[in-house]
């Protein structure tokens, strides 16, 4: 056996995998929208390069996001990604700097333990070698920790883990053997020749003192090598793909380019990019309060790269953006799911394995036939010019008490308003859009879009999370859009709202709409302030819980969505406050059925701190007074 | 046919209880039970209509839409489906937990396959 030819798989799968991934790369380089390809050439020469650069080397390598979840968790990321980078680097310099010839074959480097087995016995290649068996020992280490995390998710905060396919379970393996087998191979090969640091040196004599260490170091090298080239091999049908895309993607986003609404080659490679860590399953609330655990992100996107037919993974999503917030790759998954929501299509064929390599897809952007259709809206109704518009929106009209509540806020600031739906209007589009239906929410956009503009109104009020968002994404106005939260707060600063305080302990509850939606975290929180003692929950802002609700989801049986309604409501109601807030209507209704405490809305809460009016309060002196008379 | 039956006989069905056998067509009844198990539910107790942000413009009625699923009325029920907005409120009246913004969604999408004889 001629040992030397053991680095021709090796160097088959290094050179494939290089040629494939810049020849994908330049694909989806050209099939980037004109803008976009501008987007990222001024990005190459200006400041978003030298972002990305940091980026890489903090997300990439260092996994600063995972650390930031959980240490260990981060630690094994890191170790593997950092370490081996840091292995190939000095792995380089090393062959570099102690061989007879420069700029050797990567190879060289790679295998230097073979070509140079007397290396490092003293003096600086000795210390050299020390630093390399610590390298290698970093990395071994995390790759202990992700073979305990396989079998034992929860040590590193997981509560699950991704279900792989074939393709990812061999090279998994591929890469669980790449270590072992360079540390059994380089202990072989030092222990036959005396050389080597703490790792491999004394592993080496350990093994040589019993075992021919110059003949078995061949079979560990035609391991190492056949591990890596097997590696690089299928790294493109595999999700370890997302090592090169992820660099790509990194460079895209910080060049400005964003997912938007129709599917193009940036939703392919954040669909490549995906790392299937299962981040996102444990962050789902679908998976740990109602036990669905095949809809995830990881599989949505698993299933996209892979055309599977992932309709009904597609549907079945609250839409609530929690597992957008934890992504360590920054993919828009929320955008991703309503592009193919819009698709519709028939006759699905899997990919399978040799397609995976293909350097284009088939799956095609197929619009869906519109379904829906309201010609029989006609705005026949007398114009009504105001100031202020309020916009209860449909849920609001299922709690009565928020609209009660609204009016009263509003005529005790001397608010000049118009109640756009008083007598019943038509829905703001926003559920439809969640379903996919663009084309059927314009419809009903222009009917109140028309009724908006002719109003004249300078603000639009809505107590309504879901109604807001569309307002202000989807709507073409002149008007300033605003929560009701956001409003009372404007009132509140004004000064044209007297508010008493109500001695309760209260938690606020972040709408997904309001908050992960449109931001809007400090506005409610200001005025329950204001009028209350806010207390703290376990998740607060970006990462709230969603009360199960949501118009996101289409197929979630009603079952499922009372299990996460209760445990998002005995997350929130931990503290035992008197009274849980809320900024939506659809949120009150759900956790109002979940929980024994008394879910309000904000509006609610101001209402009761407005002072009585001088009439009704001499009414209840009389009645007092009364009674006093009565009992003397 | 109900003329007929008239003229035969002399008396009249109410013909909003006539299932007619000939023109019945189960299938979208079947793929809505199938992918909205939940359909099963209902006991058409109407609140969905007494709530519902559409009816309130047009005579659109999701009780009798579902009476049309099962009862296979094709014809009118391809004009009902395309009314409904999907806003959700009838999904929170349902003392029957029935998914009905789904069974809208399905029943269009079964149309549409036995249009294009997928069903």
């Amino acid at each position: 056996m001629n040992s030397e030819h053991f680095v021709f798989p090796f160097n088959l799968g290094l050179y494939f995998i290089l040629i494939y991934s810049v020849v994908r790369s330049t694909i989806w380089f050209r099939n980037l929208s004109r803008s976009d390809k501008l987007r990222l050439q001024r990005g190459f020469f200006g400041l978003p390069f030298m972002q990305s650069i940091r980026e890489i080397f903090m997300e990439s390598l260092l996994h600063r996001r995972i650390f930031k979840r959980n240490p260990v968790l981060g630690y094994m990321h890191m170790s593997l990604a950092f370490g081996w980078f840091l292995l190939i680097v000095f792995g380089t310099i090393e062959a570099d700097f102690f061989s007879a010839r420069h700029l050797n074959p990567p190879s060289h480097s790679i295998f230097f333990r073979w070509y140079n087995p007397e290396h490092g016995a003293s003096g600086f290649p000795a210390v050299f070698s020390f630093w390399m068996d610590l390298l290698l020992a970093f990395i071994l280490s995390g790759l202990l920790l992700a073979m305990v995390k396989r079998f034992i998710p929860g040590m590193m905060g997981m509560k699950k883990t991704t279900k792989h396919t074939w393709t990812d379970r061999i090279t998994l393996l591929s890469l669980w053997l790449i270590f072992p087998s360079r540390l059994m191979a380089e202990s072989f090969t030092c222990g036959a020749h005396g050389s080597g640091s703490f790792l491999t040196g004394s592993l080496g004599a350990t093994l040589a003192s019993v075992l021919p260490a110059a003949d078995i170091a061949p079979y560990f090298w035609w391991l190492y090598s056949l591990a890596l080239g097997t590696f690089f091999i299928l790294l493109p049908v595999s999700r370890y793909f997302h090592i090169p895309v992820e660099l790509f993607l990194i460079f895209m986003r910080n060049s400005g380019i964003r997912t938007g609404d129709k599917s193009s080659s940036y939703t392919e490679v954040q669909t490549n990019a995906c790392s299937s860590c299962g981040i996102c399953i444990s962050t789902c609330q679908m998976s740990y309060a109602a036990g669905i655990n095949d809809i995830q992100s990881a599989y949505f996107v698993k299933g996209l790269r892979n055309e599977r037919d992932i309709a009904a993974i597609t549907a079945n999503c609250l839409m609530c953006g929690r597992c957008e917030e934890v992504c360590p790759v920054g993919i828009e998954l929320g955008p991703m799911r309503l592009i193919e929501r819009r698709q519709d299509r028939k006759n699905f064929e899997p990919l399978t394995f040799p397609e995976g390599y293909a350097l284009t897809r088939k799956r095609g952007f197929m619009e869906r036939p519109t379904t829906q259709s309201y010609n029989y809206l006609v705005n026949d109704n007398p114009v009504v010019q105001a100031d202020v518009l309020f916009f209860a929106g449909c849920m609001t009209h299922l709690t009565p008490s928020i609209i009660v509540a609204m009016k009263k806020i509003m005529n005790s600031a001397g608010v000049r308003y118009h109640f756009m739906d008083e007598e019943g209007g038509v829905c703001c589009g926003r559920p439809l859009m969640l379903a996919g239906r663009d084309k059927e929410a314009r419809e009903l956009i222009n009917h109140n879009s028309d009724l908006i503009w002719k109003s004249g109104a300078k603000i639009l009020v809505t107590s309504c999370p879901i109604c807001y968002k569309v307002f202000n994404e989807s709507y073409y106005l002149e008007t300033r859009v605003m929560h009701h939260s956001e409003f009372i707060n404007l009132l509140i600063e004004e000064g044209s709202l007297r508010l008493g305080y109500l001695h309760r302990k209260v938690v606020y509850h972040d709408p997904c709409e309001l908050g992960r939606g449109s931001g809007i975290y400090e506005e409610p929180r200001a005025v329950i302030n204001y009028v209350a003692d806010l207390q703290k929950s376990q998740h607060e802002k970006n990462m709230a819980l969603c009360c199960g609700g949501s118009l996101g989801n289409l197929t979630l049986a009603s079952g499922k969505r009372s299990m996460i309604a209760a445990d998002a409501a005995r997350s929130l109601t931990a503290s035992s406050p008197d009274e849980l807030i809320t900024a939506c209507p659809l949120c009150k209704k759900t956790l109002g059925q979940a929980t024994e405490t008394k879910v309000t809305d904000i509006a609610e809460l101001v209402a009761a701190a407005l002072p009585t009016t001088p009439a009704k309060a001499k009414a209840r002196i009389k009645k007092v007074l009364a009674k006093t008379e009565n009992n003397g | 046919m109900s003329e007929t039956l008239e003229k035969k006989f002399g008396f009249t069905i109410n013909p909003s209880r006539l299932i007619d056998y000939d023109t019945s067509d189960r299938k979208v009844r079947e793929y809505v039970t199938l992918k909205e198990p939940s359909f099963k539910l209902c006991f058409a107790c109407g609140g969905c209509t007494a709530t519902c942000t559409a009816g309130q413009h047009i005579s659109f009625n999701l009780r009798r839409m579902n009476n049309l699923i099962r009862r296979g009325e094709i014809a009118p029920l391809r004009e009902e489906v395309t009314r409904c907005m999907l806003c959700g409120k009838c999904l929170l009246v349902c003392p029957r937990g029935v998914n009905t913004r789904n069974v809208v969604a399905v029943a269009a999408e079964a149309i549409r396959k036995l249009e294009r004889n997928e069903l």
